[in-house]
């Protein structure tokens, strides 16, 4: 037995109606779909599409902080940022491996990425310009990945969810080196003080679009969250990152650049002005200030491998005939 | 210990936490930029391990000094002047392509393989013990570039081309692993530390049959004369300043 509504998808999907509600029983039972599981052309579809997103993101966003690890001003601070870019590579590597498991290959995913087919992350087209940016990044940048991976941490794709839990341990030690690095530069000297003031400026809008376009904007959202991949709006989530991180940036005496923000006593929540949705727009489709920068680093870095890579399959094919 | 021993061994442990400091900078370049994604997650760990292990040798100088341990290894990491840094210049040479990191990498793991070996033998115990906790994760480094010798030596013909002439560039440099360190000579008569000569010549026979095995060939050189510690390439001076820019632009700050 099915409803009317699944009969619609059915028919809109090409999918078998019976096939499709019994899938549909699995997620509202909480069950988690698993690789070799039945699941809708278009479900497969989404997941491939999300999880290589997430996993580019990862890889691109190596390049923003990797630039400063030579830099690092203190041994402690160079062996934590080294830290944090090797856990993005290792997070990179999990999601690749989850969308493998939905039957798309590494060697797809990334030429999708190179060619400039598949997306990634808007915020990692901005330019890293101070060494306090690398703060602003965990704080808010990992602060709002955080919210939306705790999220997918409970979706109903079984690989996504457990690479999801893991990545969001992880990811919380990186938000928290972020987050102590601000507060400290902020108590510090005039030169830290002003540094901190011009990362939080420049990374504050930004952040907020990462969490993408507004719900009535964002065309795969009702699927998404009807088959639990999704579990909430952009909106909500958007919303819990803004109440959490402006009174504890205001605490360190930072100034959000946004003469609109204002507390409404009536819902609890931190009211912001409106997104520059122009900007959004213009960086995801390939017009922000470094999306030219980190497309090119990441061909160059995939060309010069080109000769490694050929070399160790050789290799692996003599020593198999041996 | 005695105090002329202490001294020269504060010279000594600086000079081998400046081999890896420098050499884990260069390797974390790769950081973003490896021929796979795999090689980005080993060559950022390996970057680790050898700044992890700098900051334990320059902590036990700082001890052995009276100075303090926790400032005392950033001073001497962000505020010495590039002439002042007592690294082979080995390390120092610019990152290459991949031949040329891993297989400078190979070369200075196989060497620091026999010589923490030695090290865990002191007869300073505080440097017997580190040196034993380091060598577990040298090991694993080795084992790492190790397997890339044979694979890019004998892989394909441009991977073989490009290992010979990274072997033809970095061998010279390679016999500076004889070069005694800072203080050597005193230290080892009291048994505290390994001569790095007479671990050069086991590194030399057990490296040169590696490389040969794998396809390459080895040109047995003498050592050059002028291949010693207090001499640098110009590509030190602008590693340091790159090192150096950010604890530089407020020195009097909590970074």
């Amino acid at each position: 037995m099915y409803g009317a509504d699944v009969e619609q998808i059915a028919i809109q999907l090409n999918e078998d109606p019976q096939k499709l509600a019994d899938f549909e029983a699995r997620i509202a039972r909480g069950e988690k779909i698993e690789p070799g599981d039945w699941m809708p052309a278009e479900y497969r579809r989404q997941l491939i599409r999300m999880i290589s997103q997430h996993a580019h993101s990862e890889v691109v966003g190596m390049l923003p902080e990797g630039a400063w690890i030579t830099k690092a001003p203190s041994l402690r601070r160079k062996l934590i940022l080294l830290a944090k870019v090797q856990d993005e590579a290792g997070h990179g590597q999990y999601l690749y491996h989850a969308a493998e498991t939905l039957g798309a290959t590494r060697e797809e995913m990334l030429d999708a990425l190179l060619d400039g087919k598949a997306k990634y992350s808007s915020i990692f087209n901005y330019h890293t310009t101070t060494w306090a940016d690398n703060g602003a990044i965990g704080w808010l940048v990992d602060g709002a990945a955080i919210l939306n991976q705790t999220m997918l941490a409970r979706c109903s794709y079984g690989p996504y969810s457990r690479a999801m839990v893991r990545i969001c341990m992880e990811e919380n030690f990186h938000r928290k080196q972020g987050q102590e690095m601000i507060i400290l530069y902020s108590q510090g000297t005039p030169t830290q003080r002003a540094m901190v003031q011009d990362a939080i400026t420049r990374w504050w809008w930004p952040t907020l679009m990462m969490f993408g376009p507004h719900d009535a904007d964002s065309p795969n959202s009702g699927v998404l969250i009807r088959w639990g991949i999704k579990t909430r709006t952009n909106d909500e989530l958007r919303q819990d990152f803004i109440n959490q991180l402006v009174p504890d940036l205001q605490a360190c005496g930072i100034v959000l650049p946004d003469p609109d923000l204002h507390y409404d006593e009536a819902t609890g929540n931190w009211r912001t002005g409106a997104i520059d949705w122009d900007e959004f727009w213009a960086v995801l489709k390939g017009n922000g200030p470094a999306n030219a920068e980190r497309m090119a680093a990441r061909r160059q870095a995939h060309a010069d491998g080109h000769w490694v890579r050929e070399a160790a399959a050789a290799y692996a094919v003599k020593n198999q005939n041996q | 210990m005695e105090r002329a021993h202490q001294y020269a061994l504060s010279g000594y442990l600086i000079a081998l936490a400046d081999d890896e400091l420098i050499l884990g900078h260069r390797d974390s370049e790769w950081t973003g930029h490896a021929p796979i994604l795999e090689e980005d997650i080993a060559f950022a760990n390996l970057a680790l391990d050898e700044i992890g292990h700098a900051k334990l040798w320059y902590e036990l100088a700082a001890d052995l000094l009276g100075e303090d341990k926790v400032t005392y290894p950033d001073k001497l990491v962000y505020f010495r002047e590039p002439a002042q840094f007592r690294n082979m210049q080995l390390v120092e040479l610019p990152k290459g392509d991949w031949a040329f990191s891993t297989l400078r990498q190979y070369l200075f793991d196989a060497f620091e393989a026999l010589r923490l070996e030695a090290l865990s033998q002191s007869s300073y115990t505080p440097l017997a013990e580190i040196a034993a906790r380091i060598r577990t994760e040298e090991l694993y480094h080795l084992r790492h570039s190790q397997a890339w010798v044979p694979r890019l030596g004998l892989g394909t013909e441009e991977s073989h081309a490009r290992m010979q002439a990274a072997l033809d560039a970095l061998w010279p440099y390679a016999q500076g692993l004889a070069a005694s360190l800072p203080g050597e000579q005193d230290l080892h008569a009291a048994g505290i530390v390994p001569s790095s000569a007479g671990l050069f010549e086991r590194w030399s026979g057990e490296v040169s049959q590696f490389l040969v095995e794998a396809g390459l060939q080895v040109e047995l050189r003498s050592p050059l004369a002028d291949i010693d510690r207090n001499s640098h390439s110009e590509h030190l001076p602008a590693l340091i300043h790159d090192l150096q820019s950010v604890a530089r632009l407020d020195p009097e700050a909590t970074w």
